[in-house]
């Protein structure tokens, strides 16, 4: 199983700056192996884009680091915890409970291709429920922490409306900003703009754009090489279920090591 | 001088039909609260029973599933009579009427709102799985990636959503329940048919004074359909929805000529 490590500066476990450790994820759909051993760290502050071929394991990848997926095998941390799993007092991996998975995932903020949006509340209450119902905190707060949110992605003006009343971009920004309210130590991007139309893409890379410029730790799988460029510390090429190449965005995308990088990148640029 | 008494009396029509008799507004009156009453319980039940058939514990599957499969797979009329009858022959359980703040509920109605509701939730909570799996697979996982346990996601999200698929055939439902009230008579219930057929029996006005029942089933299940349709628009509002330049009228009438917009919601 071939397998990069991530030439990240920290690679030990207990190490305070690491937000992701992943080492050796498998992952198997029936007969399928979509993940074949896949490592990566991600530090405190770092932007990683995932790319790739579709079908080359970069979503199921991401789905596994905030527990959407559960790997057949590997070790899979945030913030130092295991995700999805705990040690017994024999130090024995066992399964965590629905109440444990949930509270690490309100550290991790998830950003999906189709939005999401919850149709039946406005803008506002999308980004007040996770406030109110998994932090508990009282409603008054939590509205002004929305709309902190909703300003932040440029949504001041459209806090009562619907999501059927907005566009894809308004849409998918009201979504990071619902994530957001969480006051998440992790982002994690699955094709955030993929759904959109082309003229409404860059109002959502800008606020990604923002979000690392304020040093936000983020995982988004894209297909944006432009935006990847500019925006990632590193970049990782997925081919097959695996890493084949990572490093800077320089390096992966001006001087790829890889005939299966070149190759994508070929296609795509 | 003598009258056929196979002549529609019309006096007698439209004087029942008009200032009907305190027992006929009674049983109208009980068909309407077993009606209501019956329909709420079987929501409540219906939704824990819709939900113990998704539950990943493969027994309470299994219960779920055998509870759906009898009550649908038996008559009402049957149940009614196991029930209120069957129970009381074997002694197992005998209704007696109760006096509740001064309001005395009659056995058998007690026996008929039980009846109804067990029935009515078994096709309560297929139409409740079928809601439930009409919310889109993403809203609950949006609700995971906030940190929701599966059972918030469940309460905050899913369900809410849900409703709106449930509204129309659940509408549907209570029109056939209103209307199957009339089997009540079978245990002795005096709802609109019970009082109906006494009143026939009494007279021999049959014809007139059944003519006067249908029209009250009719005004019953209209009044219904109104609701029926403020409902689901109320609930399209509230999904930011609206339904474009039609009035609350407008959309009754095609209720009534169109079958095909019986069809749930768009999505």
């Amino acid at each position: 199983m071939a397998s990069f490590s991530s030439p990240s500066p920290a690679s030990s476990v207990d190490d305070t700056g690491l937000v992701v450790h992943a080492s050796e994820i498998h992952k198997s759909f029936a007969s399928q192996e979509v993940l074949k051993g896949v490592s990566l760290d991600v530090v405190r502050g770092e932007v990683v884009v995932l790319i790739g071929p579709s079908g080359s394991g970069k979503t199921t990848f991401l789905r596994c680091i905030n527990h959407f997926e559960v790997p057949n095998s590997g070790v899979m941390q945030v913030n130092g915890h295991l995700i999805g799993t705990k040690l017994d007092r024999q130090g024995k991996r066992v399964e965590a409970s629905a109440r444990e998975v949930a509270t690490q995932r309100a550290e991790i903020g998830f950003v999906f291709q189709h939005f999401n949006l919850f149709p039946n509340r406005t803008a506002l209450e999308n980004v007040m429920l996770g406030p109110i119902k998994v932090q508990k905190m009282p409603k008054e707060k939590a509205r002004t922490v929305a709309i902190d949110q909703l300003t932040k992605v440029g949504l001041a003006n459209k806090i009562d409306r619907y999501p059927a009343q907005l566009s894809g971009g308004q849409k998918q920004r009201v979504a990071i900003a619902r994530s957001l309210a969480m006051n998440p130590a992790l982002m994690l991007f699955d094709e955030p703009t993929s759904a959109l139309d082309p003229e409404v893409i860059g109002e959502v890379l800008s606020v990604i754009r923002d979000l690392a410029n304020e040093g936000m730790t983020m995982v988004i799988v894209s297909h944006e090489i432009g935006f990847a460029r500019e925006v990632a510390d590193r970049v990782a090429m997925f081919d097959d279920g695996q890493i084949v190449e990572i490093g800077t965005p320089q390096q992966v995308f001006d001087n790829p090591t890889q005939a299966r990088t070149k190759a994508f990148l070929s296609k795509v640029l | 001088m003598l009258i056929s008494t196979f002549q529609f009396n019309t006096t007698f029509f439209w004087h029942e039909l008009l200032r009907p008799s305190s027992a006929f507004l009674g049983g109208l009156w009980r068909t309407v609260y077993i009606s209501v009453i019956a329909q709420l319980l079987a929501v409540i039940v219906g939704l824990v029973v819709a939900l113990a058939r998704r539950s990943t514990l493969r027994i309470l599957r299994g219960v779920a599933g055998a509870y759906v499969w009898v009550l649908r797979g038996t008559p009402l009329l049957v149940q009614l009579v196991i029930i209120y009858d069957g129970l009381a022959a074997t002694d197992i359980y005998r209704f007696q009427d109760v006096t509740v703040l001064g309001v005395t509920v009659l056995a058998s109605v007690q026996a008929a709102i039980l009846t109804l509701a067990l029935n009515e939730s078994a096709y309560m909570s297929e139409i409740i799985r079928a809601g439930l799996a009409a919310v889109d697979a993403g809203q609950h996982e949006a609700a995971l990636s906030i940190g929701m346990t599966p059972a918030q996601a469940m309460r905050y999200v899913v369900v809410p959503q849900a409703l709106r698929f449930v509204i129309p055939p659940l509408g549907n439902d209570f029109n056939a329940m209103m209307k199957s009230t009339s089997v009540l008579s079978v245990i002795g219930v005096p709802e609109l048919f019970f009082i109906t057929q006494e009143i026939s029996s009494s007279t021999f006005h049959t014809f007139e004074i059944f003519m006067d029942a249908a029209l009250y089933y009719l005004a019953l299940t209209t009044i219904w359909a109104f609701i029926q349709t403020w409902l689901e628009a109320r609930i399209d509002r509230s999904w930011g929805i609206e339904r474009a330049q039609r009035s609350w009228w407008a959309s009754l009438r095609e209720r009534f000529q169109d079958p095909k917009t019986l069809a749930i919601g768009r999505r």
